[in-house]
């Protein structure tokens, strides 16, 4: 087993997700487990274009040197990942964004961030 | 005892992960689906970037699915943070330095993002990215002078026009060429060329405006958000 | 040429890795905000390596910047907040 790119790329995303799951469950701040959620995020991403990586080969743009229209096939790497992660990368920040906006609403009503401080569903 | 129980599931997580590693190996050829899309592309397509002409027209109903939800963010955190009420910026603490900066930055960073958006079907980048590098230009416009308000009507109104748009290309595709937001309404023209590839450059730019329009709302609701507490 | 590219990376990754748990453990809050920034802004270069310029793009726009920059904003208003309490 040699080590090449994609190995490293897909052993680093998903140390990167383990470390967001375990701070989105052991974190009390909202704050914190929003930030965790967003390095999930991340490692999710580098996940699945590590997946379509192929060794030796470059990026699926026709520029006329390298990639032309003919040797696409066998130039070129995965192109349907990229434009996965594409779209999920900007659904990424909305999400976010929305629950940014909850942590807003949350401490405006109970003025803090902390969720030992919400006791309301607690018996 | 909650940590612990943390600790199980990121275990139990990692092992699933480890399992996926182990089955993985370094492939050498494009599989079936990547295969097509890479051989097709420049006669069907006759966009340069293959990336794109994967989100613009093959995956062309995601794409439109995808912005609906980042649409529907943007009236969702509108409308709560709507109870909230105005923040009152009263008196403009900004530095000199931020505000000159911001002068000579913000016309150069929104040419960037138009720029990129038309180039989506040439080089990297396109809609997204643009419309990114767009809300940048906003953001550091509220940044160097928070007494200015956002005009949130001309901000919904671009939006809407060139959702609206959108569509219509879109059905246009249905009547005229293959399908549902076929790009070939349009003639192909030449591989390369800033016009061609049909519907591609404009359904970019209409992205590209609605993406930039959608974030520069977000981030300017969350900014202008007060915090007067509602009694419930 | 492939072993240095291979240590560069390498690295790279240890920094994130690094990062992250920073991210989660400090108690600076944005100390945690700007390693969270540095990690997508890294995770840009990596997208770059794995000939993918387009996901690259996108990361350095959104998630090193907008999403940065909205933590943030919404950091100052919870704090005016818990100011205001104090007094």
């Amino acid at each position: 087993m040699t080590l090449t790119i994609d190995k490293v790329a897909l052993v680093l995303g998903m140390i990167l997700m383990l470390i967001g799951l375990w701070g989105g469950f052991t974190r009390t701040n909202l704050l914190k487990i929003i930030l965790s959620f967003s390095i999930f995020d991340t490692g999710l991403n580098i996940l699945i274009v590590a997946l379509g990586y192929l060794p030796g080969r470059t990026a699926p743009i026709i520029d006329g040197n390298v990639v032309t229209a003919e040797n696409l096939a066998v130039k070129a790497i995965d192109p349907v990942p990229q434009a996965l992660v594409l779209t999920a990368i900007v659904i990424g920040f909305g999400v976010t964004a929305l629950m940014l906006a909850y942590a807003l609403k949350m401490n405006q009503h109970r003025k803090s961030l902390d969720i030992n401080h919400y006791t309301d569903l607690k018996w | 005892m909650k940590n612990s129980i943390a600790i199980l599931l990121v275990l139990a997580f990692g092992f699933f992960l480890v399992h996926i590693l182990q089955l993985y190996h370094t492939q050498e050829t494009l599989n079936k689906t990547a295969t097509y899309y890479n051989t097709n592309t420049p006669a069907e397509v006759g966009a340069a970037n293959v990336v794109t002409a994967i989100v613009v027209t093959y995956r062309g109903l995601d794409t439109l699915g995808e912005v609906t939800v980042l649409f529907l963010t943007a009236m969702i955190l509108g409308y709560i943070l709507r109870q909230g009420g105005k923040e009152k910026v009263t008196k403009n603490n900004t530095s000199e330095i931020l505000i000159t900066a911001a002068n000579v930055l913000i016309p150069g960073s929104i040419v960037l993002g138009v720029y990129v958006f038309i180039n989506g079907h040439l080089t990297p980048g396109g809609g997204f990215q643009g419309g990114a590098i767009i809300g940048t230009a906003i953001t550091l416009m509220i940044l160097a002078n928070p007494m200015r308000t956002i005009r949130e009507g001309l901000l919904h109104m671009v939006e809407s026009i060139s959702g609206f748009f959108y569509v219509l290309i879109g059905l246009a595709g249905l009547l005229f060429a293959g399908g549902f937001l076929d790009n070939r309404i349009l003639p192909l023209g030449t591989l390369g060329d800033l016009f061609s590839a049909g519907a591609i450059p404009l359904i970019y730019s209409l992205i590209g405006l609605k993406v930039g329009t959608e974030i520069s709302s977000i981030i300017a609701n969350i900014n202008e958000t007060g915090n007067n507490t509602v009694k419930l | 040429m492939e072993t240095f590219e291979l240590i560069t990376l390498i690295i790279l990754a240890v920094v994130m890795i690094i990062s992250a748990v920073m991210a989660v453990l400090s108690k600076e809050m944005p100390l945690a905000i700007l390693a969270s920034g540095a990690i997508s802004l890294l995770a840009s270069i990596f997208f770059l390596v794995l000939a993918s310029p387009d996901v690259a793009m996108t990361e350095a726009a959104i998630g090193a910047g907008l999403t940065t920059f909205l933590f943030f904003i919404i950091l100052r208003k919870t704090d005016q907040n818990k100011t205001e309490n104090e007094k």
